[in-house]
């Protein structure tokens, strides 16, 4: 199986979120700004020292450290790495 | 008899919402602070057909949980002050994410007006909204606009007005589904028995609120018959699992709405990603980061600079044409050596706060802020801070006032206290005059240079500090980094004047009142008691200084200099109005001869002198907002010891090394 943390992943890829492990407001506030279970995600890029990394999702772009990213386990789908 | 109509606009930030609030109310509009926190508070009125609408702007916000300051402002103010209406502004390129908040305002019950912003956007980018399907699905108004362009504003303004006489709207649920709605069942009928709560208070958004464990809400059952019951009911209930599933609901409702509001609704690359790809590029980003910031400081000094030459020529002409045309000495010398010298020396850097809080404004509604915190995290992370505390301590190159308030962004409170805390160290505009007239006396060649490692220093102090402060102080991990990179918006030049007045003002006001107070009180003290020379010795100002002098001479500060610092306090810029009065010179060239004509003023201790100033206890304006925005005198007095006792450290470091050096 090809399941991650988020944080994991590299630029260009895409993945579907599986589950937000966690707790506490900063998981309600990841689950308030669309990262629910089932949502499709692409890495669009990185900050220039590697972190924080921005994702595409439902249309807008959020971007997380890596941090909080690690909350977040999903599934790669594909893309190009 | 004209009607009144109570109007909060709502809406996620980054959506254009100011730029909506501004174009309803026009540009007279009452700013402040939401009582008992720090959020700022618009206010305006506008007139439109027989209605007088009160509109006030609510903080943006995603959602309205009780996440940050900001949420609970919004929420209580829909919740307690029951506005007639709420006009949601949202993006239409990004209706899933921004019918969130709709989906939450629903539930509260709100009689709700969505304007469906930059329409024009998600026009060219064809998309074809249906909007009165929208409407009849949601029970709700809803308006396209384009508020860059003013499209859909009299509309909008129609919609409000027809919105109230309309009939009341159906309460709008959310089915949960399953043993969620079970116990939202449940808690309702709990609610339900306290009258005087289910009048103040939906008791579904409530109950909803409950189950999602939010403590706000809690808190305000905490008076009423029934908090022992609902707590007990809760104390059985994982809320994480709750919240997941809530959520889910929430975006799943918003999912089978879309398609059929929107059947063209794409998701693409759109051209902020392409613009990113420079902006935030590994290697590009850092650079252009940095030449934005010294380019915005490049305009905002030498755009200033011919304004700055202008009221320095026009106060110099008032002083001396007050001086000699009034007979009574004293008056005389008052008006013209305190009131108009006063004046004059805080007015002279209007210019610079108007054109940097214009810039800011500029980068912020360009969406470049958010990039440059997205940039600078990982290395104010580093340091105990976050990206966003990035934006507060670049506004306090500006002033430290509006930039202390500008932490009301974070919404963590650690994060917060320590960027409050070394904001202060970042050098203000303020103490700018310090050192142009220090460096330019007595390193004319390199004043640049001075000036420029001055405000090196003031970074690096407070990153230490900061560094310090989350290992003792505010222990623990900055929060987390979860930020919205809004797409890239053409700014407006409109909303970013708004901007800069309305920042301006704010400062004028503190200018005005307390700043030429200050002045008149060192004239008073120069001036008294009578029959002492002005500003000598034996004046009580001299006395005054002789007083402390203790204190500051191993710095080897003199009286005339304790005082001037001493009154540094009031605003750090009137140490040079102060030095004027003392050496008797007033500003300007007169002022330069004499303190180089005075052998206890060498350049070292000039040199000192202004790193006393960078960094000891900030003016009276950032104290008292500090103490206002901490709410606590213990953090003001910590604030003020600390940085007055590293001014001191590092002045007499600066003075040793300059006296071997220099």
């Amino acid at each position: 199986m090809s399941n991650k943390t988020l944080d994991l992943l590299d630029a260009g890829q895409n993945a579907r979120v599986i589950q937000v492990k966690g707790k506490g407001p900063s998981r309600r506030r990841l689950l308030e700004m669309g990262m629910v279970p089932g949502v499709v995600l692409s890495v669009t890029k990185k900050a220039p020292m590697g972190d924080p990394v921005d994702f595409k999702l439902k249309g807008y772009n959020l971007s997380l450290r890596k941090q909080e990213a690690q909350m977040i386990v999903v599934e790669v789908t594909g893309g190009v790495k | 008899m004209a009607e009144k109509i109570k109007v909060a606009v709502a809406g996620n930030p980054n959506v254009g919402k100011t730029t909506i609030f501004n174009a309803l109310t026009g540009a007279r509009q009452k700013v402040g602070n939401w009582p008992g926190v720090t959020v700022e508070k618009k206010e305006g009125t506008k007139k439109h057909k027989d209605h007088i609408l009160e509109i006030v702007d609510l903080p943006g916000t995603y959602s309205l949980t009780a996440y940050s300051a900001d949420e609970v402002v919004a929420r209580d103010y829909i919740l307690e002050e029951k506005p007639d209406v709420v006009v949601q502004v949202l993006d239409s390129t990004n209706l899933e994410r921004n019918l969130y908040l709709t989906s939450q305002l629903l539930e509260m019950g709100t009689n709700l007006v969505l304007a469906l912003n930059m329409s024009d956007r998600a026009e060219t980018r064809g998309d074809d909204i249906d909007i009165r399907r929208l409407e009849s699905l949601l029970g709700v108004s809803a308006i396209k606009t384009a508020a860059n362009e003013g499209r859909g504003i009299n509309a909008l303004l129609d919609s409000i007005v027809n919105k109230t006489e309309s009939n009341p709207p159906l309460p709008h649920e959310i089915g949960y589904g399953g043993r969620v709605e079970e116990n939202i069942c449940a808690l309702e009928e709990i609610l339900g028995s306290d009258r005087e709560l289910s009048k103040n208070y939906p008791s579904r958004w409530m109950a909803v609120k409950l189950l999602e464990g939010d403590e706000n809400a809690l808190s305000k059952l905490s008076s009423s018959s029934i908090e022992g019951k609902v707590q007990n009911f809760l104390s059985d209930l994982d809320h994480e699992e709750y919240e997941v599933e809530m959520a889910d609901k929430r975006y799943e409702f918003i999912g089978t709405l879309l398609p059929q509001v929107c059947t063209t609704c794409a998701e693409d690359v759109s051209p902020s990603d392409m613009v990113d790809k420079v902006i935030t590029n590994k290697y590009l980003g850092i650079p252009i980061f940095l030449t934005l910031m010294w380019g915005m400081f490049e305009l905002t000094f030498a755009f200033a600079t011919p304004f700055m030459e202008l009221i320095d020529m026009f106060f110099g002409w008032l002083a001396a044409a007050v001086t000699s045309n009034i007979e009574t000495v004293w008056l005389a010398s008052l008006l013209g050596d305190g009131i108009v010298a006063g004046v004059g020396s805080v007015l002279l850097f209007v210019p610079n706060i108007f054109i940097l809080f214009f810039v800011i404004a500029l980068l912020e509604s360009s969406g470049y802020m958010a990039r440059a915190a997205f940039i600078m995290d990982r290395l104010m992370y580093t340091m105990g801070l976050q990206g966003k505390s990035f934006i507060p301590m670049l506004t306090g190159f500006g002033c430290s006032v509006p930039a202390i308030m500008a932490t009301r962004t974070l919404e963590d409170e650690k994060d917060r206290l320590i960027t409050m805390l070394v904001t202060p160290f970042m050098s203000c505009g303020a103490r700018l005059p310090v050192y142009i007239l220090l460096a330019g006396t007595f390193f004319s060649r390199q004043a640049g240079s001075v000036i420029f490692g001055l405000y090196v220093l003031g970074i690096l102090v407070a990153i230490v500090s900061a560094k310090l402060f989350r290992t003792f102080i505010a222990k623990g991990q900055p929060s987390p980094f979860i930020m919205e990179l809004p797409p890239y918006t053409r700014p407006s030049l409109k909303d970013s004047l708004q901007h800069m007045w309305n920042q301006g003002y704010l400062y004028l006001r503190k200018v005005g009142t307390i700043i030429v107070g200050g002045v008149v009180l060192i004239w008073l003290l120069a001036y008294f008691p009578q029959g002492a020379d002005y500003g000598s010795a034996d004046s009580l100002i001299g006395s005054l200084g002789k007083l402390i002098e203790p204190l500051v001479a191993p710095l080897g500060f003199d009286w005339k200099i304790a005082v001037a610092l001493v009154f540094g306090f009031v605003a750090k810029e009137i140490v040079v109005g102060s030095l004027g009065t003392l050496y008797g010179t007033g500003e300007g060239e007169a002022l330069s001869s004499a303190l180089v004509a005075d052998p206890g003023f060498t350049p070292a201790i000039a040199l000192g002198l202004m790193v006393f100033t960078l960094l000891y206890v900030p003016c009276i304006g950032a104290v008292a907002v500090i103490k206002k925005e901490t709410g606590s005198w213990k953090w003001m007095f910590f604030q003020a010891a600390y940085s007055t006792a590293v001014a001191w450290i590092l002045a007499l470091v600066t003075i040793g090394v300059g006296n071997i050096v220099l």
